[in-house]
């Protein structure tokens, strides 16, 4: 079972280091610029900075440590190959503004990356300029706006969502400048066609959908919301963070979706980072593609590949030079190893781990779980059971889980489920090791509630005042 | 398959759900819209993976093929092995962003030291534990600079990075923010100050600055644009150069409100111009309208220090349409480079290096304008990077140089048309003496043949 060390490990400031010699002032810089106060960093040996930062890496929990089933997260397995390559002089130490003929071999991964976007998402065309999820999401939210200015149709204020959508949705959509109207779901947990049907009008710029959706439910009358949609002259878009659940078996394109989104640091197996660096390229379909961000990457007649900044009508830039690309390369990587057969294996696998292990604990009658029963690659249940029998409520099992040496899952998301644990195993797990996450959520269900309330014990701080945090935030060592 | 433990337990998994086949999990989605294969190659081992990757790369070159001098934010920087060693460990870099502090406290502390160390550095109360980058954290200030006093213009220098306009304009097209652009003085490459006091109003939420600025040149007149703002009731936004704080005063020494900048060249290696690090950091009087995730100290259950990310209730997850903003995956990883890069520098070690790059930059400058017919366009003092005016056309300056194997500066012109032959040439403590003379006798062959 994983156990974390437990370290009391001081403060990088709080480290004895040596003594701060004052800079001296550099005659040739304007007076009213030289810093006269020292920069209050400790200086301390190498030996020192080495052993603080591995006691802290010794205090936390990483994919290598164990399963990690963060619902809508997709931690899988990240292939060591992927980090190796991508550290490689001559793709870490290449400056974007070279000229074109020194960075031909980046340009063409980002050019077959995009191909193979398109391919696997039934678009036309990608751009891998966003950094993140969200980021693609207000890319796709900036370039709704430009097309139906460009149609004279830039009345549409508003962009429609449900109630189980990701939280980075509304925050986009809002950060965009649009007006929101969620709606919300059907008994079954997905979307109410009658009142899409209400909330759609002449003022309607766009709806964003996850399919599967966020309770792990494929959305089965997609081509009747996306008829609904286009009739009504909106744009259909896509949340790729759930795609990990239908690679090869079906294409949010071929679904009617103009604009899509995907999560490499999720389905293309780059790492989190603990948070970042992502990347959350967003493709479109042929009408949109002119408003795509510069510069495209092009391939011209005689093979090379070029920086295409020849664009009127697009909306720009996003972000710095052409994203986040060392997380590009990785993701190309995974892909070119997968290859069809691999990504489409990754898929069902992924799909047959989650319903086997919904499956399981639903049998054992411990926990429930609302709306309908098949689910892709996530599922989530309710503690309210736990709740009302027990008092253990969704935070106490997990940090009870971590007792048993276990990541817990996503809690309290969709809010449409009460008391919500939002599992998702990825193809990453074996069946022991599902097996054992399965045995021990069922376990903690039956063990004495005091028990699993005081938890987490085995960790290296007992169970975390979060509210204090923001009561009385200390945000840095000179805060405290 | 790779990566899929359970490829070989398929069927015995099905047998016990009491199924037969893996397609009836996928009976849901509708005949219509099924596909049997996607139209891609077959997988390859990792061998013929890296085989095939190293041919790609061979058609890039690197720095280390090919000594660059391109100026415009990005440079390459000395890493040493302790960032590399420390940020290759998959505790940290497999960890998901630290949902469950009881399983986190290693990064979640990392963090509020990055967070600790970026206030030190800018003299600023607070910072975040990263925005994307550089570029977007200026979209980001403008937005949070409304928030805050309900101004509705922003007020920015003409000689910023053109990307950074254009993310700038998409950042705030949905809101009512409108940007103003204030020119810079022609001679010393300055902001033009008297043109800023023109365009300043009682509306102005925000004026940004940048030192040193696109040009590499220093904004020493620092208290009088700090007036001219405060006097309008704005907002003192400030972009820095994280390495040129060892001996330049903190922006929070001359009174600014946000202090925003590319924090890359903290440990982080130009990887094609991505990853990036935002760096984020205010007074703290703004915290509430704050973008991105923040890391605070708290106690656990028996008292003892903790760490945990603090008001998330500014944050999408849970305030979703109303959150200050969308971004939810961060940099990280890269702000963890920059941790353990500044602290195994130290105050002393950063002091050093950004004397050193102050110096190389003069070295620079004074070497090339030794040559007939290259000079500094502006009068201006500069950190490491300088804009050099030519007498010949620098496009062909440039295609010479890169044949004889050297990347030469950044050719201005394409976005600012009256800086015609105008190169912005960039240079930090890993190029050594050699590289500089190479590309000072390649430029004084190319340009006197």
């Amino acid at each position: 079972m994983y156990r974390s060390a437990v370290y009391d490990e001081p403060l990088l400031n709080e480290l004895a280091g040596s003594k701060k010699e004052k800079t001296k002032p550099l005659d040739a810089l304007p007076r009213s610029l030289q810093r006269k106060e020292n920069v209050d960093i400790p200086n301390l040996d190498e030996t020192q900075v080495v052993r603080h930062f591995h006691r802290l890496s010794q205090m936390n929990y990483g994919i290598d440590s164990g399963i990690y089933p963060l619902g809508s997260c997709t931690m899988k397995y990240n292939p060591k190959i992927c980090e190796e390559i991508a550290q490689w002089d001559r793709f870490a130490n290449v400056h974007p503004l070279q000229d074109e003929s020194t960075i031909q071999g980046n340009l063409q991964i980002m050019f077959e990356l995009e191909r193979m976007l398109c391919e696997i998402t039934g678009m036309d065309y990608f751009c891998l300029q966003p950094a993140a999820g969200a980021q693609g999401e207000f890319l796709g939210m900036l370039l709704t706006r430009a097309y139906h200015e460009f149609n004279n149709d830039g009345q549409r204020t508003e962009v429609i969502l449900p109630d189980t959508s990701h939280g980075t949705n509304p925050a986009s959509v809002t950060t965009a400048g649009y007006n929101l109207i969620e709606i919300p779901s059907t008994k079954d947990g997905t979307v109410d066609l009658d009142m899409l049907e209400k909330a759609l009008s002449e003022k309607t710029a766009c709806f964003m959908l996850t399919n599967p959706n966020t309770l792990g439910i494929f959305e089965s009358e997609i081509l009747e919301i996306s008829k609904l949609v286009h009739k009504a002259g909106a744009l259909l878009y896509y949340d790729g963070a759930n795609i990990n659940a239908i690679m090869g078996k079906t294409r949010p394109g071929d679904m009617g979706f103009d604009i899509v989104h995907l999560n490499l640091h999720k389905t293309f197996a780059t790492p989190h980072g603990g948070g970042g660096p992502g990347s959350g390229p967003v493709g479109v379909n042929i009408k949109l593609e002119k408003f795509l961000p510069t510069p495209r990457i092009g391939k011209k007649k005689d093979g090379s590949y070029i920086l295409d900044y020849d664009a009127p009508k697009s909306i720009g830039k996003i972000k710095a030079y052409y994203g986040n690309f060392s997380v590009l390369l990785k993701a190309y990587i995974y892909i070119l190893m997968m290859g069809k057969d691999g990504l489409k294996e990754t898929s069902e696998i992924a799909v047959l781990n989650a319903n086997y292990m919904k499956k399981k604990i639903l049998d054992s009658g411990t926990y429930n779980m609302p709306y309908k029963e098949l689910r892709k690659h996530e599922f989530v249940l309710s503690c309210e059971q736990l709740k009302q029998e027990k008092d253990i409520r969704a935070m106490d099992v997990a940090k009870r889980l971590l007792d048993h040496g276990l990541h817990p899952p996503t809690i309290y998301f969709p809010l449409i489920v009460k008391e919500a644990l939002m599992i998702e195993p990825t193809e990453s797990e074996s069946k022991q090791d599902l097996d054992k996450y399965i045995d021990t959520l069922i376990k903690i269900a039956n063990e004495k509630p005091e028990v699993v309330k005081n938890s987490p014990n085995n960790t290296p701080v007992k169970r975390i005042d979060e509210v204090g945090a923001t009561k009385n935030p200390i945000l840095t060592w000179n805060m405290i | 398959m790779k990566f899929i433990p359970n490829s070989n337990m398929k069927d015995v998994m099905l047998k016990e759900m009491g199924l037969t086949d893996i397609d009836e999990l996928f009976s849901d989605i509708p005949k219509k819209i099924r596909i049997d294969q996607l139209k891609l190659s077959k997988g390859l081992s990792q061998q013929e993976t890296e085989q095939k990757l190293r041919f790609i790369a061979n058609k890039n070159k690197s720095y280390h093929d090919m000594p660059s001098f391109l100026g415009g934010g990005t440079k390459p920087h000395y890493i040493p092995s302790v960032v590399k060693s420390i940020i290759s460990r998959s505790e940290f870099y497999t960890a998901y962003t630290p949902y469950q502090s009881e399983a986190s406290q290693g990064f979640l502390q990392a963090m509020f030291e990055y967070q600790s160390m970026i206030a030190e550095l800018t003299g600023m109360d607070i910072a975040n534990c990263s925005l994307y980058d550089g570029v977007t954290a200026v979209g980001e200030a403008a937005l949070m600079c409304t928030r805050i006093n309900k101004k509705k213009t922003f007020i920015i220098p003409k000689n910023i990075c053109q990307e950074k306009k254009s993310v700038l304009q998409n950042y705030t097209e949905g809101s009512e923010v409108k940007i103003k652009e204030i020119s810079y003085d022609a001679k010393t490459g300055k902001i033009d100050i008297n043109e800023l006091k023109k365009q300043i109003d009682e509306d102005t939420a925000g004026v940004y600055m940048e030192n040193p600025n696109f040009f590499g040149i220093f904004e020493d007149d620092i208290e009088n644009i700090r007036k001219i703002v405060k006097d309008a009731g704005s907002l003192f936004v400030v972009g820095m150069d994280p390495l040129s704080l060892g001996i330049v005063k903190s922006p929070g020494e001359y009174e600014a409100d946000i202090v925003l900048g590319e924090g890359r060249a903290l440990g982080n290696p130009m990887d094609f111009g991505g990853s990036t690090l935002g760096i984020f950091a205010c007074k703290k009087e703004f915290l509430r309208q704050l973008p991105g995730r923040i890391i605070g100290i708290t106690k656990d259950a028996e008292g003892n220090r903790a760490f945990c990310m603090a008001l998330q209730t500014r944050e999408q997850h849970i305030r979703r349409g109303r959150a200050t903003s969308n971004i939810c995956t961060n940099e990280g990883l890269c702000a963890l480079a920059a941790t353990v890069y500044l602290s195994w520098l130290g105050n002393n070690g950063l002091g050093e290096l950004s004397k050193i790059n102050f110096e190389k930059g003069q070295q620079l400058a004074d070497r090339i304008t030794s040559i007939a017919g290259f000079e500094k366009m502006f009068t201006g003092s500069h950190f490491n990077e300088v804009v050099i005016k030519c007498s010949q056309d620098v496009n062909k300056i440039n295609k010479k140089l890169l044949k004889k194997g050297v990347q030469s500066g950044l050719i201005l012109d394409r976005w600012y048309p009256e800086l015609k032959n105008c190169m912005l040439f960039g240079i930090s403590e890993v190029h050594s003496d050699e590289d500089v003379e190479k590309l000072v006798s390649l430029l004084k062959e190319v340009s006197h043949v």
